[in-house]
Formats: structure tokens, C-alpha cells, sequence
């Protein structure tokens, strides 16, 4: 395991330049725990990092309400935790490693995807297809963006690759699921 | 290692996957599989799988033997009808031990086709409709499954259930239907598929005419594709729906253009018409596909366009208004017991000479053209297709499209293979002959 690097930032630091991936957050609550608190909320939801909170014993019913924070440590710290857990927050494949739709679970990490427990069979372009879809529900892609996200590349079938997969991708998902992609006319389309 | 070959290598050991299959097509079109476990999957993206391409139809002489199936990651799928021992299948593109493409595997041929499509702007999509029988085995007198009023035959019911089980298995596949039904003919069917790209419609193919075949089999009866094996009924055909597009847009469509084609859709409808002969003996294999090929029985012979008329070779179905991305061509003559590496390559062949050299659409036939005299015909420029394999094989050896389009070694070994098979025939005595013959000569 590779020893963490710290560098100390301010806000402004990390909202002028956006740390890498494999970065995660250190913050120590220390004396004005809510304060702080709000500041990092406030900040992940613009600059999705995991977190790490230094907490003293008497934070901990604030954690409880705490959105979209990674974990936490009790001080005093000790050296040999903090470097594990921070390993464990900032691995490759970030937090979300599985995904959930209705009854679909979709696991990042092991690329399986099952519906109702039951595992589906994907070719590895439906997968990352319904991926793509799962991790951004609710929301109209077109074609072209479909196929710069989730390909790529150009392949053979060019833009109606996409018209093509979201089709084989209803097919597994079977008829009372098909309709979770709904094609949104001239546009292109949109899951959930 | 690529991302595909991660995710494939991740799915086998999650899913539990014992048995890997790597599939690829002789000359013949004929399926090809090879089994491997899943400790030699890593080594097989690496390096590729060697095997003796000299036991294979259509590949190598003994002396260069060596080749390697390197497989396809993006074509893995878990096959869903062996549900008890998870088995998982790949396509390959076949290699020299040097790395090149073989020029003797279809897939690499229809590749090598649709690249050159692409280097002119044009991705080909292909919509097949697929026509297959149920008899009771592949016994050489066919029993038909539903012939009306034989109670002890198996009812119509059944034959419906193995539809709706292949059509559950293909979509398991990835491969969406369009709709089916059953077909003119006594124990005939209908499956159509939803288009997408003909490399992937390709091996799609081969899918296809493998499940319908395995489903068949788990219920002890026999699919078949060959072209014409019920003397007195249609035959199956495999009517290709055809379209080029660009990036988006669909390249045959042009709002307000007479016959609802574009220019380079004529164009490409032009270079069918004009090198159909040509490529019969690609989209149409086997001696058999011939006596599909006559009239009286749906099955196109003369070489024609129109935009509804059923004796046509090519029909320009009327696209839905505002559904430009319909707009496609229809090529009738092939049947389901093609390669359809190679039929694909040829009929894209034959339409990109059309757009390539400028060819200029003949007339619609507006008549039924079996009706029509020969002089009357032949004022209208209509001539027949090749009426057997012999007569196929003699226009695709004077074919310098077809020698492009297939490479040297297909070409070559295509034309000595199916001469080999046509002397075959010829030696045989069939049952017209003594029963016509033998009475009064």
C-alpha cells in the first residue's frame, strides 16, 4: 500500500483547481464542527470527493444528518488507521460501486447486473450502455453524446450503433422493463 | 488488456462460466467452434487460439496450416440454452501466425468490405427476414409438423411454442425481433430481425440459424434452412433489407424524390440490378437454392426493381411518412443457407459499384414480369437470374467484382469448391428422370 500524501487546501483552493480522481478529502471538524460540516457539503455536491471527517467523540450525533460524506475517524487519530482508511475511500473505483433501479442492481466493480436477484446476460457495450444510463437516470441524451460517453469511438455502425444497442438492451430487459429507456422523439433518449 | 477483454475475463468468473466457445465460419458458412476453458481465456485475447486451418472448408493447404482465432470480446454472451453448465461464446477473427488478417476467413472479408464502404462515408445496415421448416427429423422423406386434418401429427400449438422459445432465446441474445409468423407453406416460419450494422447482422446470422436449430432439437424435432425442400411449396428465402447511412442521415432518402429514393440510393438499387448474376452464386449457395429460384412459388427471377410488385428482384417498400430512417431496399433473391459473411459482401459490393461508377436506374416493372413474353421482356431490358448453380458459377468466374469483393483465395476456392459439387449433382439420376423416363424410353 502506498503511504497517503496530505497537502493541506482551503475551499477556494479545490473549487480553483479541482483535485484528481483518486483524491479524497481530510477535514478535521475540530472546534467549529457544523460550520465545517455545511462548508464540505456545500462542496461535494459540485466536486463529488470522497470524504474523510476527523471527528472528536462528541460529533458524532451531527454525522448522523451528514449527506453525502464518505466516512469518519474518532481523534485521537492513529496513523496506521487513518492511512487505511484513507486507502479504502480514494481506491479506483470510488464509493458507488453498486447501482440501483427498481428491482436492477448493477455492480460496478464485478460488472454483473442482475434484475429481480436474477443475473442479466450483457455484451460489454449494454453493459456500459446501461451503466451509463443507471449512473445518469432522469435526464434526455442524444445520440451523439451517447455515443462520445459510453463508445468512444466510431465503430461500423456509426450513429445508429446507439438506436441499435438500446434496442438489444430492451430486449434483455424484457417487456415489462423495456420501457425504462423511453425514446424521446428527435431527441434521443432517457432512462427512469 | 482492453476494457472488453476485463470485462469478459470478469464476467466468466463471476458468473461461473466452465466453458468458453470461440466460433468462426468456413467458406461454406458453416459454424465452427472451439472450446476452451477459462485458465486459457487470458492467453486466447493475448495471443489467439492456434488451430489446423487445413481441416477446415475453404481455409489453407496442409503446408500453411498454422492460424491462430483471436476472439471478438465485444461479441461475448452467455448462449442461454444450457442453462445447467453456463456456456459462453465468442466470434473470431481468424490470423496468420504472422498477425495478419487470413484472407480466407468471411468475417475478415466482410470487414474488409464494410471498410471500404466506410472510406467512402457509408455504414450498411441489414435487416434480414429469415424462412425456415420444422420436420420431424433430417431424414431424407421431410415430415411436415402441422399439414392440416392429421390428428396425429403434432399439433399447430407446438410449433408455435418452439417460435416463441427461439424468439426468447434469440432476444436473450441480444438479437431483437421484428415480428413472426407462419410462413405460406405447410411447417414454414418467419422470423424477422430488427436491423443493425451487417458485421454484427452477420454474426447475428449465425446465431440465429444455430438457436433455432438447438431449440428444434430439445424438443426432438429438426429445423432446417435449406432453400427448397418441399417440391410443391415456397421455399425459404432470406430477403435482405438494405440501407447506407451517413453519420446520422440516411443516405437512400431524399424528401420529395419520385420514387422515394435518394441519388445514391438509385444509384446502389442500380448496381444490384446491374451485377445480380454476378453474385447469385454467393447468396445462392447450393445446387437446391435453384429450385427455389423458378416461378410460380414467390421467389424473385427476374432481374427488376419496383416499389410493390412481388415478382421483383429489388422492391423499394413505401417508407411511413416522416420516418426517413426507414427508407431502405429490399433484395429478394437470397436464401437463409448463404454465408452470410460472403452474401453480405457481395450485395454491398454489387450496390457500392452502383454508387461508385454512377449507374443509372432502368425503369420500374409495373407488370406482373412472369406474365410477360420473352420478346417483351427483353424490350424492357429485364433479364432472369441464373437458373442453376453451373449458370450462377459461370457469371461469377467472368466477375472481376466479385474477385475484389471476395479476395483472390474466397474467390478461387469458392469457384473450385461449388464446380466440384455441380459435377456431383450431375452424376446423379434423379427421381424425375426414372419416373418420367424409364416408363416410355
Amino acid at each position: 500500500m502506498a503511504r497517503a500524501r496530505i497537502e493541506y487546501r482551503t475551499i477556494a483552493d479545490i473549487v480553483a483547481e479541482p483535485p484528481p480522481e483518486s483524491a479524497a478529502l481530510l477535514v478535521e471538524l475540530g472546534s467549529e464542527p457544523r460550520r465545517r460540516l455545511r462548508a464540505i457539503e456545500g462542496l461535494v455536491t459540485t466536486n463529488p470527493l470522497p470524504v474523510l471527517l476527523i471527528a472528536e467523540p462528541d460529533h458524532v450525533d451531527l454525522l448522523g444528518s451528514a449527506v453525502g460524506l464518505g466516512d469518519f475517524i474518532l481523534a485521537p487519530v492513529q496513523p496506521a488507521e487513518l492511512e487505511l482508511r484513507l486507502h479504502r475511500l480514494t481506491r479506483a473505483e470510488g464509493t458507488d460501486e453498486i447501482h440501483h433501479f427498481k428491482d436492477l442492481e448493477l455492480n460496478v466493480l464485478t460488472y454483473q447486473a442482475t434484475l429481480d436477484s436474477a443475473p442479466i446476460d450483457l455484451t460489454y457495450m449494454e453493459y456500459e450502455l446501461l451503466r451509463f444510463f443507471v449512473e445518469h437516470p432522469h435526464r434526455v441524451w442524444s445520440r451523439e453524446q451517447l455515443l462520445s460517453k459510453v463508445w468512444g469511438y466510431e465503430y461500423f455502425g456509426g450513429a445508429r450503433t446507439v438506436d441499435v444497442h438500446v434496442r438489444r438492451l430492451r430486449a434483455k430487459l424484457g417487456e415489462h422493463r423495456a420501457s425504462w429507456i423511453t425514446t424521446v422523439r428527435s431527441v434521443g433518449y432517457r432512462f427512469g | 488488456m482492453n476494457k472488453e477483454a476485463e470485462y469478459v475475463l470478469r464476467t466468466v468468473e463471476e458468473r461461473g462460466i466452465r466453458f468458453i466457445r470461440l466460433w468462426f465460419t468456413d467458406v461454406q458458412g458453416f459454424l465452427k467452434s472451439v472450446s476452451i476453458s477459462p485458465s486459457e481465456l487470458e492467453v486466447a485475447f493475448e495471443e489467439g487460439m492456434t488451430f489446423d486451418g487445413s481441416a477446415i472448408d475453404g481455409y489453407a493447404r496442409v503446408q500453411e496450416a498454422d492460424m491462430l482465432a483471436r476472439p471478438d470480446a465485444a461479441s461475448f454472451q452467455i448462449l442461454p440454452w444450457r442453462p445447467d453448465q453456463q456456456v459462453a461464446r465468442m466470434f473470431c477473427d481468424i490470423v496468420t501466425p504472422d498477425g495478419a488478417p487470413f484472407e480466407g476467413d468471411p468475417r475478415g472479408v466482410l470487414k474488409r468490405n464494410l471498410q471500404t464502404a466506410a472510406d467512402m462515408g457509408f455504414n450498411f445496415y441489414v435487416a434480414p427476414e429469415l424462412e425456415f421448416f420444422y420436420f420431424r427429423d433430417s431424414g431424407p422423406e421431410p415430415q411436415v409438423l402441422d399439414r392440416g386434418g392429421y390428428f396425429d401429427l403434432t399439433p399447430l400449438d407446438n410449433a408455435q411454442e418452439y417460435r416463441r422459445k427461439t424468439i426468447n432465446a434469440l432476444e436473450l441474445m441480444g438479437i431483437p425481433v421484428e415480428h413472426s409468423h407462419h410462413e405460406v407453406a405447410p411447417s414454414q416460419h418467419e422470423i424477422i430481425v430488427r436491423y443493425t450494422d451487417a458485421l454484427t447482422m452477420a454474426d447475428n446470422i449465425m446465431t440465429f440459424r444455430l438457436t433455432v436449430k438447438e431449440v428444434a432439437m430439445e424438443h426432438d424435432i429438426y429445423a432446417t434452412f435449406m432453400p427448397k425442400p418441399l417440391e410443391d411449396f415456397d421455399g425459404s428465402g432470406m430477403h435482405l433489407h438494405l440501407s447506407l447511412f451517413e453519420g446520422d442521415r440516411n443516405a437512400f432518402f431524399e424528401p420529395g424524390s419520385d420514387n422515394g429514393l435518394s441519388k445514391v440510393g438509385q444509384q446502389f438499387v442500380a448496381g444490384l440490378l446491374t451485377h445480380a448474376a454476378e453474385i447469385t452464386a454467393v447468396t445462392n449457395q447450393w445446387v437446391n437454392s435453384y429450385k427455389r429460384l423458378v416461378a410460380g412459388f414467390d421467389a424473385p427471377i427476374w432481374i427488376s426493381w419496383a416499389r410493390n410488385n412481388q415478382s421483383a428482384l429489388v422492391r423499394v417498400p413505401l417508407a411511413k411518412k416522416g420516418k426517413s430512417s426507414s427508407v431502405r431496399v429490399e433484395y429478394r433473391s437470397p436464401d437463409a443457407a448463404a454465408n452470410p459473411y460472403l452474401a453480405l459482401s457481395a450485395v454491398l459490393a454489387a450496390g457500392m459499384a452502383g454508387i461508385r461508377n454512377g449507374y443509372e436506374l432502368p425503369p420500374e416493372v409495373q407488370d406482373d414480369v412472369h406474365a410477360l413474353t420473352a420478346s417483351e421482356r427483353a424490350a424492357a431490358g429485364v433479364a432472369r437470374l441464373p437458373e442453376t448453380l453451373a449458370d450462377a458459377l459461370d457469371r461469377m468466374e467472368r466477375s472481376e467484382l466479385m474477385a475484389e469483393a471476395l479476395g483472390e483465395h474466397v474467390f478461387s476456392w469458392f469457384l473450385r469448391n461449388k464446380r466440384k459439387e455441380w459435377d456431383r449433382y450431375q452424376h446423379h439420376v434423379s427421381r424425375f428422370e426414372l419416373e418420367t423416363y424409364l416408363p416410355v424410353l
